[in-house]
């Protein structure tokens, strides 16, 4: 759903990522998720009078394996700190990179063919993390307070995408690619349940077609996952469209995504909004540009390669690329496994799992559904099974799946076709709904061990169509 | 004895560490209650640091050249497990978990840590008044300020109660009170010395440097604490500038000239004893030219109020109560705030925060902030061109000699003024020092400032120890 016919929805996205160093941004602090609360800390991310920051390099380079994936101008950059009161800021300012950012002007490039520029990639550090203890679990009615800092000092990449996505759906797709790219750089775990990928949207309306100059934004907060995100941006379009065709007028804002109750609320107005006070940190020399970065190959260029070989569409081998299943599907097929048959297997059966089968296992499996020695879910049983390696018709007998011979399944499709005679009457009329009512005799005669393909087939043969 | 002399002693087993830290001891019990030098004196620390000292020599080991030598730090260098206040109530209670760099590095050569010195609160003042703990006395009259705001390294080391000692100086912290007590005291290049551990005030201009009894004591003191630090970013990639091997060296051919531009707002009693100091060097064989120019210089007093308290109103927002010092309880997390930070910072700091934050907000920065780092920038120039004729320049410390306590505390400028000297050399980032030259028309120390270039320590040392030579 998008704002609706007369108007078209402008959505800029801005995305924090954790960056995967082993040590914190300015100290040698551990950077990890889930350690006991204030135990990865030390005088300088815990900002104690007299402690100094000395920038982690780690850290930089991979900020520029960021700008380098999504073709930004790498530049010399410039620290600055963005000064305001929060307990879970130790310094209380921010050390951040302002008007002299490390990546500008790149962009990134969708499945569905669409770019999105990128207007910045900056380095900045984390806050750390506040629990407000009390009967609403948010800072209005909380009793008190708890702050971890372990997460002050991570460093971040904040990533602010131009305003040229124009839906839901898109933004979707765009973190989806964004993510994807952060993994297989290895820049960041990009993990929204851990917090290691924030999401704020900038959303605003003008009417459509395209063209009109930008409506006034709102900015959306408490985006934790992409369904979120998706759902966030095309309330908040609908919610401005609606309040505008009614003659109203959208305010700049920050709003606050309720995933609930599926819609956003006013959580500040701009007239709330803080002066920052930004000035170069001194205690921090300028960053120069390092020697270039070499990447591995990314995702956009690695679907287009799969396709290739694959004889598919790019976007089809989409969850295979991110799933890293490449070059299990690239063996299979070149073992012969029918593309699609590969794709849908390695997407739906492998995906995701902490233990795949090899590539051989993978292969023979699928040979044998192939040829007709397994079905379907027998197959996705067998590929359950062959995790780490093993043979797949070993385990297949061990699972008691000793495939039909034709002759004893094209018996059973006879017997079971002069069972139900008037049935089969109605399917031989081309009532073809009926092929299920059949597949499922068939089937049940046979303990589940009929391919319902083969099946489908012989129905259609003695039909003579 | 002098603290160089000391230290060879010492290591050479002719005297003993603790008889050394008793009578510095004995020397704080019979004067301290007159000048109040220290927020707190470390005695039983002293005393068993001073035995561990003259362990170790009986057993054969080198402590250092600082060996036995009594050091005050500046009450804003950190020290691990001893109070650190700043001359503010707002870090009531807080002990450090860690020691500064220089703190680390003294020890390492054998120096003895006697106490930690009274200053003007966050180092914001010039005459050691602004301390929540009450004010310094200057040794040499009572009645008399410091000079600040490391006024109680000064008093410390001018009153015998100190062998050396650590003081920060921004805008002038170290050699105002150095010139008003009658001590050497020296700012050296900015990044020369690590400022780990140093509680900051203006970060672009804060620099520590020793206080001493004698030119030779303040350069093994800065050979001792100076050099890289990779904990500092802005630490220059230097090894210790090696300016102990230089006061013998003389002032032969050394070009010298005395900035014009600085002597404008100095009392006639003050420039003729820089005037003084110039025809020594020339008669020790430097070249001396009357003037030299520095035309932005005048412009570094107006410049220096805005950078400093700017980036104070930023170093100092991290006093807010919530995780160490004071704090003052309230209704929510911003009345905390802001009753902590009321009760907890005193008059003068509360002035330069909101200086400060005036000067960086939206809408003002480029005009005030913006325009102070032009002046800053033309400051850098003209020094430059200054040192492409001179390879040293002589300058008033102070404009006056020490005045009155309470003379200037009702008029904030009047105070401001007295730094006009001294801040040019911080808004260049070059080496500065204060090397006590004769006294002025009341008999109080008047101190004549050496100035080099950038990375000139060795230059200003030379020029230095050739004036403390000529006064015999």
């Amino acid at each position: 759903m998008t704002a609706g016919g007369a108007w078209e929805t402008v959505v800029g996205l801005e995305v924090h990522c954790e960056l995967a160093t082993a040590s914190k941004l300015f100290c040698g602090c551990r950077n990890a998720f889930g350690d006991e609360p204030n135990t990865d800390i030390c005088p300088v991310c815990l900002g104690l009078p007299g402690s100094l920051p000395v920038v982690n390099e780690a850290a930089v380079e991979l900020a520029m394996r960021i700008g380098t994936a999504l073709n930004c101008e790498i530049r010399p950059s410039l620290f600055h700190r963005k000064n305001y009161f929060y307990p879970d800021m130790p310094k209380d300012y921010q050390v951040s990179q302002y008007d002299e950012p490390i990546n500008v002007n790149g962009h990134l490039d969708l499945p569905d063919g669409s770019r999105v520029g990128i207007v910045r990639a900056h380095i900045e550090e984390d806050t750390g993390k506040t629990t407000h203890i009390g009967e609403s679990g948010r800072i209005h009615g909380a009793a008190y307070a708890l702050v971890d800092y372990n997460r002050a000092g991570v460093p971040l990449v904040e990533i602010v995408s131009a305003p040229d996505i124009r839906s839901g759906e898109q933004a979707k797709a765009y973190v989806n690619e964004l993510r994807a790219i952060l993994v297989a750089i290895g820049a960041s775990d990009a993990r929204m349940e851990e917090g290691s990928l924030r999401i704020d949207a900038n959303v605003s309306v003008r009417p459509a077609p395209a063209g009109a100059p930008l409506g006034t934004r709102a900015e959306i907060k408490n985006l934790n996952s992409v369904r979120s995100l998706t759902r966030a941006v095309d309330y908040e379009a609908r919610r401005q469209a609606e309040l505008l065709e009614a003659g109203g007028r959208v305010v700049q804002e920050t709003r606050h995504w309720d995933e609930n109750a599926g819609r956003t609320s006013t959580l500040r107005s701009k007239e709330e909004a803080e002066d920052y006070r930004y000035f170069p940190e001194p205690d921090l020399a300028p960053l120069d540009v390092k020697a270039a970065v070499v990447l591995p190959k990314l995702p956009a260029e690695r679907r287009a390669d799969l396709a290739a070989r694959a004889g598919v569409a790019p976007v089809d081998t989409q969850l295979v690329v991110e799933a890293g299943l490449d070059d299990l599907v690239a063996a299979a097929v070149q073992a012969g496994v029918e593309p699609r048959l590969a794709l849908t297997r390695a997407a739906n059966e492998v995906a995701g799992r902490t233990e795949a089968p090899d590539a051989a296992a993978f292969v023979a499996t699928l040979r044998l559904e192939q040829e007709g020695t397994l079905t379907a879910t027998q197959s996705k049983q067998v590929l359950a099974r062959v995790v780490g390696g093993g043979d797949p018709a070993a385990v297949a007998r061990e699972l008691g799946f000793e495939a039909l011979a034709a002759g004893a399944l094209a018996s059973t499709v006879d017997a079971t076709i002069a069972a139900h005679v008037e049935e089969w009457n109605r399917y031989q009329m081309g009532e073809d709904k009926l092929t299920g009512f059949f597949v499922g005799k068939v089937m049940a005669a046979t303990g589940g061990k009929a391919d319902g393909r083969a099946v489908t087939a012989l129905l259609r043969e003695r039909r003579g169509s | 004895m002098t603290a160089v002399e000391t230290g060879a002693a010492v290591r050479a087993g002719r005297r003993r560490a603790r008889d050394v830290v008793e009578q510095h001891l004995a020397e704080i019990e019979a004067r301290e209650g007159d000048v109040h030098a220290f927020n707190l004196v470390l005695a039983a620390e002293a005393r068993a640091d001073a035995d561990e000292i003259d362990r170790r020599v009986d057993a054969g080991e080198d402590p250092g050249p600082l060996a036995g030598v009594p050091v005050a730090l500046k009450d804003n260098l950190c020290t691990r497990g001893v109070p650190t206040t700043c001359g503010s109530r707002i870090l009531d209670g807080w002990r450090p978990p860690y020691d500064a760099t220089v703190v680390s590095r003294l020890r390492g050569a054998g120096a003895v840590l006697i106490g930690k010195t009274n200053m003007d609160e966050f180092a914001m003042g010039s005459s050691t008044e602004n301390s929540a703990f009450g004010p310094t006395r200057n040794p040499h009259d009572l009645t008399k300020v410091p000079g600040g705001s490391s006024g109680g390294s000064a008093a410390a080391v001018a009153a015998g109660m100190a062998g050396v000692a650590l003081g920060s100086d921004t805008g002038g912290s170290i050699r105002l009170p150095a010139s008003l007590c009658g001590v050497v005291g020296v700012k050296p290049t900015y990044g020369r010395v690590s400022r780990y551990g140093l509680v900051a005030y203006a970060s672009s201009l804060d620099q520590i440097g020793p206080l001493a009894p004698t030119v030779a004591d303040a350069a093994v003191t800065l050979d001792v604490i100076g050099g890289h630090d990779p904990a500092d970013s802005t630490s220059i990639p230097e090894p210790s500038p090696g300016v102990s091997g230089q006061l013998a060296a003389g002032v032969e051919g050394l070009r010298v000239g005395i900035v014009h531009e600085l002597t404008w707002d100095a009392d006639p009693d003050v420039v003729a004893r820089v005037v003084a100091a110039g025809r020594a060097l020339e008669e020790a064989g430097a070249r001396v030219e009357e003037e030299a120019h520095v035309p932005a210089a005048v412009y570094g007093l107006s410049a220096y109020y805005l950078i400093a308290p700017a980036e104070a109103s930023s170093n100092l927002a991290r006093y807010d109560g919530a995780r160490y010092g004071l704090r003052v309880e309230g209704a929510d997390v911003n009345a905390m705030y802001h009753a902590t930070r009321s009760a907890g910072f005193g008059p003068e700091v509360k002035l330069r925060i909101m200086l400060g934050t005036y000067a960086l907000s939206a809408g003002y920065y480029d005009a005030y902030y913006g325009q102070a780092q032009r002046v800053r920038t033309l400051i850098i120039r003209d020094f430059a061109a200054a040192y492409e004729r001179f390879d040293v320049l002589l300058a008033p410390t102070s404009p006056s000699t020490a005045f009155t306590i309470g003379a200037r505390t009702q008029d904030p400028l009047a105070m401001y003024l007295v730094d006009v000297c001294t801040i040019p050399a911080n808004l260049a980032g070059i080496p500065a020092m204060s090397v006590p030259y004769g006294v002025g028309d009341d008999g109080l120390p008047v101190g004549v400032q050496v100035l080099a270039p950038a990375l000139g320590e060795r230059a200003m040392f030379r020029a230095a120890a050739a004036l403390e030579a000529s006064l015999g």
